[in-house]
């Protein structure tokens, strides 16, 4: 049996793997999505059927995190965040309710539960929802590792904002600093001495994407939130979709100061590390200072800013101009960094 | 020896902390590059061939895209600075052997995909076996600590930097049920062989900062001496690297081959003598093969005899004698040219293999496994002309 015949880590890992499993196992025969909705070819943040003049955003994920408590979050935030976040990337910023199906580990503490509820309860306060139906099962001790949840959103769009939008001359921007969750999940989960100063970013983003698209309209033309396989996945895939290069400014990207000493000392490219409360844009040039101008007036997009723009030579690319040179930004395997989210 | 103040420097030699922002200054950076060009000036035709011999660097050189930027004259070629790309395959064979017996493998991240004669520890922990990733050695021995009943092994990789930590943590009091799997690996005796292979033509080397600093530059004076070319030490910032550059090209026009420390905040003539004792306290120097270059004498370090007790190998020695034998490798890793490239005869895209089928995500060598193996570096960075097209 060769490695190609078994599931490894980096089939889950958000990377080119993990794309390669989605499209020959689960949308080999999906076949076109009816009309012009968006179905699973299409590998957006999720899917969307057409209803009338608007659209019906639905969207499915299933969280696991070790440790499940960490700096900034926690599994049940995270699981609320992610789903909200997701419907929010395709335009809908009002999701009308969620689904939480959550398995739990035989001998999993009832207050770790209640702590987990609590936070969901509040995630989905803030994102102005709530979960409406749900399912629990419970598994044998070592049959599963401590819990795992999946939240499933449904909301509308009146314009439905897709990943692939990108024209040569738009600007992106990120609405904050970049590497903040996945290191700091990192640093919890090996115990890393400069735990202290990491913080995950794990935050629903519908109001922030809500006043983004209302600053911007149809300008805003691609929207993901770079979870797995971070900024440079996100971004390789809205070039590769788009058919656009982008060159990106190293020196514009926000990151933390903790966050740069932490990727350094791992030896991790902070553009591969996973954010849960970022949204990367590529917005038409005439209106990205608007649209910057509005993330940055929201309390989620303080330190967004500009990282770089597309164009119109390599096509499907990232380039990244470090101020010495330049080189190629390419999408991780992510297997050193499994199970962030 | 002598720090010549005819090129800019990184920084001044005065020791202490400082951002490495200080080293990422691209105004600097071309100052060097300017510098490397007029000591290459009359090489466009026939480059300069400077070798490396650390991941680092190459990861460096990558990160920041320098080699888009480096004259024409110069040519920078990759040693076998890749630790993990040079582990040979009997030797993951024992570890893999040692996690198939049941006892629990803790090793770096990066030699959990490293092809053994049939599998890697990857392929033995998707079929059950114990194998874990760690941080650090320390990691490993707080996990024998908290796991009495099992006997736990630490598969240690690397140059002599890593092997400090590993001598360091054997100085301790351990807990019983720990012990080690040596691929350590020493970085001046294959410089011998490198310099000496035919197929090279290395005209100077630029030294790893961080091994450096263990072993002090004055290790490199009797290789300097035999094989008269220049040897600088450079650290990882991109100012270092090319003050590393700039100087070997210096020497290499004048004719005047010495030792150079480029890394003055970190390097010293002597080292770190307390880590050099505590080294060869533990290790001794031993002839092994490095994987796709050729038997190194004195290239491995193996624990001595007072160490036994927790040398995986001896303790271990029956489970270990079962390790597969190799079933005769397949036809594609036959292709694989990753000893050539760790001898810098062939740069990636020379291997018929790189990009397809063998990538980051299916590395067939070792060199695409490890984070500091140059397929992967060249890989994950892009270097390619490509990137010149996006301006």
């Amino acid at each position: 049996m060769s490695r190609d015949d078994r599931i490894g880590l980096r089939h889950g890992a958000g990377g080119p793997a993990m794309r390669e499993l989605v499209q020959s196992v689960f949308a080999r025969g999906a076949g076109e999505a009816r009309g012009d909705s968006v179905g699973l070819a299409q590998l957006d943040d999720g899917a969307a059927l057409r209803v009338g003049d608007r659209w019906l955003v639905y969207t499915t994920d299933a969280h696991v995190v070790k440790p499940i408590f960490f700096p900034g979050g926690d599994i049940g935030r995270l699981a609320v965040s992610g789903t909200v976040n997701d419907l929010a990337m395709m335009g809908a910023t009002e999701p009308l309710g969620l689904a939480c199906a959550i398995v739990l580990e035989e001998g999993f503490e009832r207050a770790s539960l209640l702590r987990i509820q609590d936070s969901m309860e509040r995630a989905c306060a803030e994102a102005g929802t709530a979960i409406h139906t749900g399912d629990t099962k419970v598994m044998g001790r070592g049959e599963i590792d401590a819990v795992v949840i999946t939240t499933t959103g449904v909301g509308f769009a009146e314009r439905l904002v897709r990943d692939d939008g990108l024209r040569p001359g738009d600007e992106i921007l990120v609405s904050g600093t970049i590497g903040d969750h996945g290191l700091a999940v990192l640093a919890e989960r090996h115990a890393l001495e400069l735990r202290g100063a990491l913080r995950s970013d794990t935050a629903p983003l519908n109001g922030l994407v809500a006043a983004a698209l209302d600053a911007g309209g149809e300008a805003v033309a691609a929207m993901k939130d770079p979870t797995r396989g971070g900024v440079a996945s996100a971004l390789c895939e809205m070039a590769g979709k788009s058919g656009v290069g982008i060159l990106l400014d190293e020196s514009s990207l926000p990151v933390r100061p903790a966050v740069r000493a932490a990727s350094e000392l791992l030896g991790v490219d902070v553009l591969h590390v996973a954010n849960e409360g970022k949204v990367v844009l590529g917005v038409r040039p005439e209106e990205a200072k608007r649209v910057l101008e509005a993330l940055r007036a929201h309390p989620l997009g303080r330190d967004a800013c500009r990282i770089g723009r597309c164009v119109g030579d390599s096509p499907g690319r990232v380039v990244l101009d470090t101020g010495f040179g330049r080189r190629l930004v390419a999408e991780s395997d992510g297997e050193l960094l499994p199970r962030i989210c | 020896m002598a720090e010549s103040a005819s090129i800019p420097s990184a920084a001044s030699a005065s020791p202490g902390s400082r951002s490495p922002l200080e080293f990422r200054d691209p105004a600097r950076g071309r100052a060097l590059i300017e510098a490397i060009a007029r000591w290459t000036e009359d090489r466009q035709d026939d480059p300069v061939s400077i070798m490396h011999v650390c991941g680092s660097h190459e990861q460096a050189i990558a990160r920041f895209g320098l080699r888009s930027v480096l004259p024409k004259g110069l040519r920078v070629i990759t040693g076998p600075g890749c630790p993990v790309c040079v582990t040979d395959a009997p030797e993951v064979d024992e570890a893999v052997a040692l996690a198939a017996s049941g006892v629990r493998v803790l090793t770096y991240g990066d030699m959990l995909r490293v092809p053994g004669s049939d599998g890697s520890l990857d392929d033995a922990r998707a079929e059950g076996a114990r194998v874990e990733v760690v941080y650090s050695v320390a990691k490993a021995v707080e996990a024998a600590a908290a796991r009495p009943g099992e006997e736990v092994v630490f598969f240690a990789t690397g140059f002599e930097t890593t092997a400090v930590a590993t001598a360091a943590v054997l100085l301790r009091e351990l807990p019983p049920n720990f012990s080690v799997l040596s691929a350590h690996k020493y970085i001046p005796p294959v410089m011998e062989i490198v310099a000496e292979m035919p197929g090279t033509r290395v005209e100077g080397f630029l030294a790893a900062g961080h091994a450096a600093s263990i072993t002090g530059w004055g290790v490199f004076e009797p290789f300097v001496a035999r094989h008269e070319v220049p040897v600088a030490i450079g650290g990882f910032e991109p100012l270092d690297l090319l003050a590393g550059l700039a100087k070997l090209t210096e020497r290499i026009r004048r004719g005047e081959p010495a030792v150079d420390n480029c890394f003055p905040r970190m390097v010293t003539r002597e080292g770190n003598r307390r880590a050099q004792e505590q080294l060869w306290a533990v290790f001794e120097p031993a002839g092994g093969v490095w994987r796709g270059i050729a038997r190194v004498p004195n290239g491995n370090l193996r624990l001595r005899e007072r160490f036994a007790g927790r040398d995986a190998r001896r303790r271990f020695a029956a489970e270990i004698a079962g390790a597969r034998v190799p079933s005769g490798a397949s036809r594609e890793a036959d292709a694989c040219r990753c000893g050539d490239i760790m001898a810098g005869i062939a740069t990636p895209p020379d291997c018929r293999l790189y990009g397809r089928p063998c990538t980051p995500a299916t590395p067939i060598g070792a060199c695409m496994v490890s984070a500091e193996g140059t397929c992967r570096i060249w890989s994950e960075y892009g270097e390619t002309p490509l990137v010149e097209a996006a301006r």
